[in-house]
């Protein structure tokens, strides 16, 4: 799992049946100092993230499936927690409130 | 899933068994605005009727193979869908 970023809100009409109805996010996953810009993937979310939110993704199609209680799938990027607090280095405590 | 641009087809007579009536198109991975990333084209399934020139998104790894009928095949990029837009919008402008 990674911590990302939401930075927007991906529409496709037409996708395969394992992903009708699911919200699909923009994540930025956060950067690293002295490594290059991360790429901007997409992710299925199932937890009821917006736009701006620091959360938590997963990247394996064994965790999506389970997650979104359907048999294995072409899913594999999903969001699985929206952050509320990291302690650690570097790390700036609560995210601000909405 | 990674954001791509179809860029061509993929023509093979003979593949796997497994891979029989599937679509192979070129795509290369780009940013969500499409521009390209710059990473080295490559071939995936199309599992949505995807057109060259189009925006699509792709998943790669284990999960493009499960998508087909039969799961034991060797795919390892698949195309999953069409992109409409992408909203970048600021956490105040989201509702």
């Amino acid at each position: 799992m990674f911590l990302a970023r939401v930075s927007g809100v991906v529409v496709a009409t037409v996708k395969h049946p394992h992903l009708v109805g699911r919200k699909l996010l923009l994540v930025t996953p956060e950067p690293t100092p002295g490594r290059p810009a991360p790429v901007e993937v997409i992710a299925v979310d199932s937890v009821d993230a917006g736009v701006g939110d620091r959360v938590v993704v997963a990247d394996e199609g064994n965790t999506a499936a389970q997650v979104l209680g359907m048999p294995r799938g072409p899913v594999r990027t999903i969001i699985v927690g929206i952050v509320d607090h990291v302690d650690g280095p570097g790390q700036d405590g609560p995210e601000p409130g909405p | 899933m990674l954001f791509a641009r179809v860029i061509g087809t993929v023509v093979c007579t003979e593949k796997v068994p497994a891979w029989r009536g599937q679509r192979l198109l070129l795509v290369e991975t780009t940013d969500p605005a499409g521009t390209p990333a710059g990473g080295r084209p490559f071939a995936a399934i199309d599992l949505v009727s995807a057109a060259p020139g189009q925006l699509v998104f792709v998943v790669r790894g284990r999960e493009a193979a499960v998508a087909l009928a039969n799961p034991e095949n060797p795919a390892d990029a698949a195309i999953v869908g069409l992109i409409d837009d992408v909203y970048r919008e600021s956490p105040e402008g989201a509702d």
